[in-house]
């Protein structure tokens, strides 16, 4: 069978595709029938979370830190309850990085504060000494791109139907909605309200003087994103 | 024309060659900045803090992973392709003036490909997914020129005089194949400014699939393009340039047989080794861990027959500075797929993860296995292109133990710095409480990292007197008017 398959290149190529797509196929498919489902208390992400995700991603911050924690008793001694499946139902993409360089952030809006970031972002080793990470100090100038958080959150409501301006069933029993502008003016608006509040906690007068004048830096889009991080 | 020998045409591998050396210096040096930052965060603002957002370390890591696989390593295969696909299937490029204008076309789109996706990632046009980062318009460019080498491949196999197609052939066959799967698949990803009406940038999408489900294709694809371009393609290489090299005959069929159609069913299981101990199903993640096992053994497979086709010519590794280039790689390959599947245990896995012991496991396959198999084969084939003998064997000798040494320090000291992270990350002290806070485990690191910056650099002044020799081999040396002959030639 072989030699004659080795005659036939084109069958020769039917049988290897067939032999490498079998695995996706068993292993793949069937977990697409039963879509990721959230997590009672998930919410799919504000406009200026969403901007700070990108922000996050432009950076490639998962390169150096991962957003996955472990069912190990020293992951969860350090980041917090280990992931659940259901938490990532908004997270496209994953961002549960391969490699820790720095500490696991999935839950970091839990323990470390807007200011906190303020310092470290711009100088990491005057808040932890001995650090490697570099200064992310352009995300003070940069001014972030909300329009685009905007047109993906539109494109995600609409694709895969994320519940915006929907009432979102929290662990208490209340519920909870998460606002989607109409118009892309809303959307910016909304984001610079939210901006306002972080600003309103961070030191760097550059920053809060941006904020001021109804733009948003990079920075605090992060921070946003950061503190919805739990 | 039919009792003469073939005169095959090398324009398009040389065009590869050119690639290869150019985007390898390139990679490797973004590789070495990368790594001396981790050593000295200051490197990081090297060229001023005005413009530290692009030499920065998170925006260079893309850029050297995708120029080291796709720039680098494909170059090499492809400069490999154009010339051992013609001399296999017998035929010449330069029968068909169709796949020779595909043949430069594959080229010139992929350089030009090359030039936007260096340009991007320095941007920070990224969605984040490793090895796959570019965004859709790039994605489709890389979809346009992986479609342009396989119309060559069934081009030269079409009109090919050999009926039966040699073992690399079928290596390249299955590269093309299984890439061209998990590219689309792992890119399926939707254009925001068309479905929002035109707002924000045209060039972003947000992936099809959510969480744990974007994560299982991610590490799907991401396992495998491993395989399919860092390990198939250079299977193919050996095949052909091992036993030509050497003058042996390859020594088993049915070895290469049973390697062949094992990888080929076994190597896409192994991705969920990835993300063992994630929220993806468990029974994935042992398969991923079970299959990584499995997998040993289509690997050895490979490398044994390489090893075994030496058999009764040993001598050849010590006189000849090309085959030791080969039979180190191919003992690097055994070496490295054996690291992983030992990684990808459970509980090895648990201390491994997120370490810079996954870091040092690619780079002994990449720098040992894939590295040294792409050099050996424009060593192999820049005096038959060229048609002029090397410039310098003893060069050669040289550049081959500076780069053992780089390798042999990069691989140990992350080996150190990954284990040693992974045991005081969970070490625990008499009361139950962490031992250590985290960046007790960045501070150890410091002696690794500088040890691995410096095997990195000793690797790429390698590289560089790699490409200095083949540059004075063209340009310096008197044409040689006959093809050069190998230790104990075969028929053409």
């Amino acid at each position: 069978m072989f030699h004659w398959l080795e005659k036939h290149p084109f069958f020769f190529s039917v049988l290897v595709f067939v032999t490498v797509a079998f695995a996706g196929l068993v292993e793949i498919v069937p977990s697409f029938a039963q879509q990721s489902r959230p997590l009672i208390g998930t919410k799919p992400y504000t406009t200026l979370e969403l901007t700070g995700r990108l922000v996050y991603i432009k950076n490639s911050c998962n390169a150096c830190h991962s957003q996955l924690i472990r069912p190990f008793k020293s992951e969860t001694d350090r980041y917090g309850h280990y992931s659940v499946s259901g938490e990532y139902a908004y997270d496209r993409p994953f961002l549960w990085g391969s490699k820790r360089t720095g500490p696991d952030l999935m839950r970091v809006g839990n323990y470390r504060s807007t200011d906190w970031h303020d310092y470290h972002m711009k100088d990491p080793v005057s808040v932890v000494p001995g650090s490697i990470m570099p200064k992310y100090t352009w995300l003070y100038e940069n001014i972030a791109d909300v329009e685009t958080a905007y047109a993906e959150q539109i494109t995600i409501k609409r694709f895969f139907d994320v519940p915006y301006n929907q009432p979102i069933p929290m662990r208490d029993g209340s519920t909870e909605t998460v606002k989607l502008a109409g118009t892309l003016a809303g959307a910016q608006a909304s984001a610079l309200e939210e901006a306002k509040l972080v600003a309103a906690d961070m030191k760097d007068q550059d920053v809060k003087d941006l904020v001021k004048a109804g733009k948003i830096p990079e920075i605090v889009a992060l921070i946003a994103y950061m503190n919805s991080l739990k | 024309m039919e009792n003469r020998p073939l005169e095959y045409d090398y324009s398009v591998t040389k065009l590869f060659m050119w690639a290869t050396i150019f985007l390898g210096v390139a990679g490797m040096l973004v590789g070495v900045i990368l790594a001396w930052e981790m050593a000295y965060p200051a490197v990081n603002t090297i060229l001023g803090s005005g413009i530290a957002e692009y030499t920065n370390f998170s925006r260079l890591r893309p850029l050297h992973t995708n120029s080291i696989i796709y720039g680098f390593v494909l170059s090499g295969v492809w400069a490999s392709w154009y010339y051992i696909g013609q001399r296999v299937l017998k035929v010449s490029m330069a029968e068909s003036k169709f796949l020779m204008f595909i043949g430069k076309a594959h080229f010139y789109v992929y350089m030009i490909a090359a030039v936007i996706i260096v340009i991007s990632l320095l941007l920070g046009i990224t969605d984040s997914k490793e090895y796959a980062e570019l965004e859709w318009p790039m994605d489709i460019g890389i979809t346009i020129v992986w479609l342009l080498w396989g119309i060559s491949i069934a081009g030269l196999v079409g009109i090919r005089r050999e009926k039966t197609i040699y073992i690399s052939i079928w290596y390249f066959i299955a590269t093309f194949l299984a890439v061209a799967m998990l590219h689309l698949f792992n890119n399926m990803e939707i254009p925001t400014y068309f479905y929002s009406g035109g707002l924000g940038n045209w060039y972003h999408s947000v992936s099809m699939y959510a969480g744990s489900n974007d994560a299982m294709v991610q590490w799907w694809f991401g396992h495998n393009a491993v395989a399919f371009v860092l390990t198939t393609p250079i299977i193919a290489l050996i095949y052909y340039f091992l036993p030509k090299e050497s003058g042996q005959a390859i020594y088993s069929y049915k070895l290469s047989l049973l390697s062949f159609w094992g990888l080929m069913f076994v190597y896409l299981w192994a991705g969920g080794h990835h993300i063992i101990y994630s929220t993806v199903p468990d029974w994935i993640q042992t398969m991923g861990s079970i299959f990584s096992i499995v997998l040993i053994l289509p690997s050895w497979g490979s490398a044994i027959n390489m090893l075994l086709t030496m058999k009764g010519e040993w001598q050849q590794v010590a006189s000849s500075p090309l085959i030791k280039f080969m039979i180190l790689g191919s003992t690097f390959y055994m070496f490295s797929t054996l690291e992983g599947p030992i990684q990808a245990i459970k509980s090895v896995n648990a201390i491994a993860h997120f370490t810079d012991w996954i870091v040092g496991h690619v780079h002994d396959g990449a720098l040992g296995w894939v590295g040294f198999m792409v050099i050996a084969a424009l060593y192999h084939m820049a005096p038959r292109v060229f048609k002029r003998e090397i410039y310098s064997k003893s060069l050669m000798t040289t550049q081959f133990w500076i780069q053992t040494l780089g390798i042999v320090l990069y691989f140990t000291s992350m080996w150190i710095a990954g284990i040693t992270q992974g045991m005081m990350w969970r070490a625990h002290d008499e009361f139950g409480n962490l031992a250590y806070s985290f960046i007790d485990t960045v501070t150890v690191l410091h002696p690794y990292y500088t040890i691995r910056a410096v095997g990195g650099t000793l690797y790429l002044i390698g590289f560089l007197m790699f490409a200095y020799n083949i540059f004075k081999t063209m340009s310096a040396r008197p044409v040689e008017e006959d093809e050069l002959v190998n230790a104990s030639p075969m028929g053409a």
